[in-house]
């Protein structure tokens, strides 16, 4: 068998997912290749049959499900996105497939496809808030039991919100909100020259509309 | 005597047990001593390590791979600094690419052997870890010459490697390597052939080729289960398409299976570790590209330019490319995996990590539930747990 970035290979399932794209039942949006990798983007509504059809399709075979993670664009209208990676043994390739999802709508839930997308569903409820619909027991996995809040989440401040201590006088962990001794420090090196989204100082006018000029 | 009711009860199995391997918390249902159902708890060991990532500069990053399966620092990093790079589209020395392969190789092994001995005294032979103890006890030594830590090394960099072995201290692993296979015989006359040892493995959690696929297994539980499937052999990195090596692969599926496979893979290890000693080539072990790899003490006392790089190097880092990359390494638990978004900048904008321990994990209740109670110690050991990862 060919070693994995396999050009032939990755073409043959670019062509069979496009073909898939244009007939158009399985909600297929878009096919790319970047870095020797396919990424597939669809309808956040067809996820499952999605999965479902890749499983079983001939050509692609993607019978494992290796990681189902979040991600955070708080400045998209439907700000976060949960990226499936697949795997096929047979054909020793992988697939992402992507989809787009506002706050407050749920993505149908795999586990009736793959099982183990319960655990990786569950940690993307914990730590981002999506909610899966049709997962059994989504309930919170990695952050403390009671925990509010989603961490991952970009506006989600890194110190998080509470802080835990053992109290002497009420001899159990109480919760208290983080007290900072010192200022919190952000270390921002990037460059200013390079790549920075601030306003220099100094430099606050250089984008504003010249000022009318004065009258006398 | 008239019937006993028994009533079904559940039970705490941990935090604090010594055959959770860490922080687990099991809550188990209990039907008289059958497991009914089976919940792992975990997450008392989140320590937030995506996020404080996406805060972090790459290279201040990659010393929290060796925070998460802190029995084989080493292989985590691999994963991280090789998504980087298939970012950025640097090429790394070839003798960097050897060095990479020969410590992750001494890492599995140290993996396997803290695993495979931990898992015999869980189901109650105490000698082994003793004996490998002392043996792991030699490649931490290796790890401390080549970086100067025992544990969190921060050896692979985005690049290369930090920096070349000292003089000796190849010589003195192949001599390890010598030495080694009588341990391991040794071990194996210990435990593998003893009675009470199958008593408590065999036929216990046996998981089918299918069942593991779907569950999604990797590395020695998916092997352990009759699939050869291993990333060095299928999607090779570095320098392992050069390497001769051969992937064990189980029969029956059971904790048995698992453990023995692990003593397998260990003298494969050693094939290659020899393998990768003997071919390596002389060289750099870091790119030359100067946006990238930190220049030379020398050249920083003479070169405007090196100095430059290195103050921009420590301060802002180097930039990555907008992107995402996907970069999977055979560790010696499963597939452990770094899915990197890169915006522009010097920080990482997402990096999500694939754990296998974790997918691991969560087929403890699909295991665990018709055994008794007391298989549960010895599907913990064959699925080898660190909650490091598990949690993150």
């Amino acid at each position: 068998m060919a070693f994995y970035p396999n050009a032939e290979m990755t073409a043959a399932f670019v062509a069979r997912l496009e073909a898939l794209m244009t007939e158009g039942a399985l909600g297929l949006t878009g096919v790319s290749v970047a870095h020797g990798e396919i990424t597939a983007t669809v309808e956040p509504g067809r996820i499952a049959d999605l999965l479902v059809a890749l499983k079983d399709d001939p050509a692609l075979l993607l019978d494992q499900l290796v990681d189902v993670c979040g991600v955070d664009y708080p400045e998209r209208e439907s700000r976060f996105d949960v990226v499936y990676h697949l795997l096929s043994m047979r054909k020793n390739e992988r697939l992402r497939v992507k989809l787009a999802i506002g706050e407050d709508v749920a993505v149908p839930s795999v586990v009736d496809v793959f099982p183990t997308a319960g655990w990786f569903e569950r940690e993307v409820w914990d730590m981002f808030g999506v909610f899966f619909d049709g997962n059994p027991d989504l309930r919170r996995i990695l952050t403390d039991y009671g925990f509010e809040g989603h961490p991952l989440r970009k506006d989600f401040p890194l110190t998080g919100y509470v802080e835990l201590r053992y109290d002497e006088e009420q001899k159990r962990v109480v919760y208290e909100p983080v007290k900072l001794t010192q200022e919190f420090r952000r270390f921002d090196f990037l460059s200013p020259w390079e790549g920075a989204k601030y306003i220099l100082p100094g430099d606050e006018k250089a984008g504003a509309p010249a000022a009318p000029p004065a009258k006398n | 005597m008239s019937e006993v009711d028994i009533k079904s009860y559940s039970l705490n199995f941990g935090p604090q047990h010594p055959a959770a391997h860490g922080v687990l918390r099991l809550v188990i249902e209990l039907d008289g001593e059958m497991i009914e159902r089976c919940d792992p708890h975990i997450g008392l060991l989140h320590r937030g390590t995506e996020k404080l990532i996406e805060h972090k500069t790459y290279m201040q990053a990659v010393p929290y791979f060796d925070r998460l399966d802190y029995v084989c620092p080493m292989n985590q990093e691999h994963a991280f600094v090789l998504a980087a790079e298939k970012l950025i589209g640097c090429k790394i020395p070839e003798r960097a690419q050897y060095m990479r392969v020969l410590w992750c190789e001494i890492g599995r092994i140290a993996n396997h052997l803290m695993n495979t001995m931990a898992h015999g005294m869980d189901v109650g032979a105490l000698t082994p870890i003793l004996w490998g103890f002392e043996e792991r006890e030699k490649l931490m030594c290796f790890y401390e010459r080549v970086c100067g830590a025992r544990l969190h090394a921060a050896y692979f960099r985005v690049g290369g490697v930090h920096q070349d072995m000292p003089a000796g201290l190849a010589e003195d692993i192949m001599e390890w390597t010598e030495t080694f296979p009588k341990v391991l015989d040794d071990l194996e006359t210990l435990i593998v052939g003893n009675r009470i040892f199958k008593q408590r493995n065999v036929d216990i959690g046996i998981v089918s080729a299918e069942e593991a696929i779907a569950w999604g297994f990797t590395g020695p539980m998916l092997r352990g289960s009759g699939v050869a499937w291993d990333l060095r052999k299928s999607q090779p990195y570095d320098a392992y398409d050069k390497m001769d090596f051969d992937i064990p692969v189980g029969k029956n599926g059971d904790c048995y299976d698992r453990f023995v496979l692990r003593f397998y893979e260990m003298r494969e290890s050693l094939k290659i570790i020899r393998q990768a000693i003997q071919q390596m080539p002389e060289g750099p072990v870091m790119t030359e590209d100067g946006k990238v790899a930190p220049p030379k003490r020398g050249d920083m006392k003479r070169s405007m330019e090196a100095l430059i790089h290195h103050f921009k190097l420590y301060t802002e880092g180097f930039h990555v490319p907008a992107g995402e990359v996907y970069a999977a390494v055979e560790a010696p638990k499963g597939e452990f995996a770094v899915y990197l978004i890169g915006d522009g900048t010097n920080k990482p904008y997402r990096c999500k990590i694939r754990a296998p321990a974790f997918v691991h994990l969560q087929a403890m209740d699909f295991m665990a539930t018709g055994h008794m109670l007391a298989d549960v110690p010895a599907l913990i050991g064959s699925q080898d747990i660190v909650f490091g990862e598990v949690d993150r």
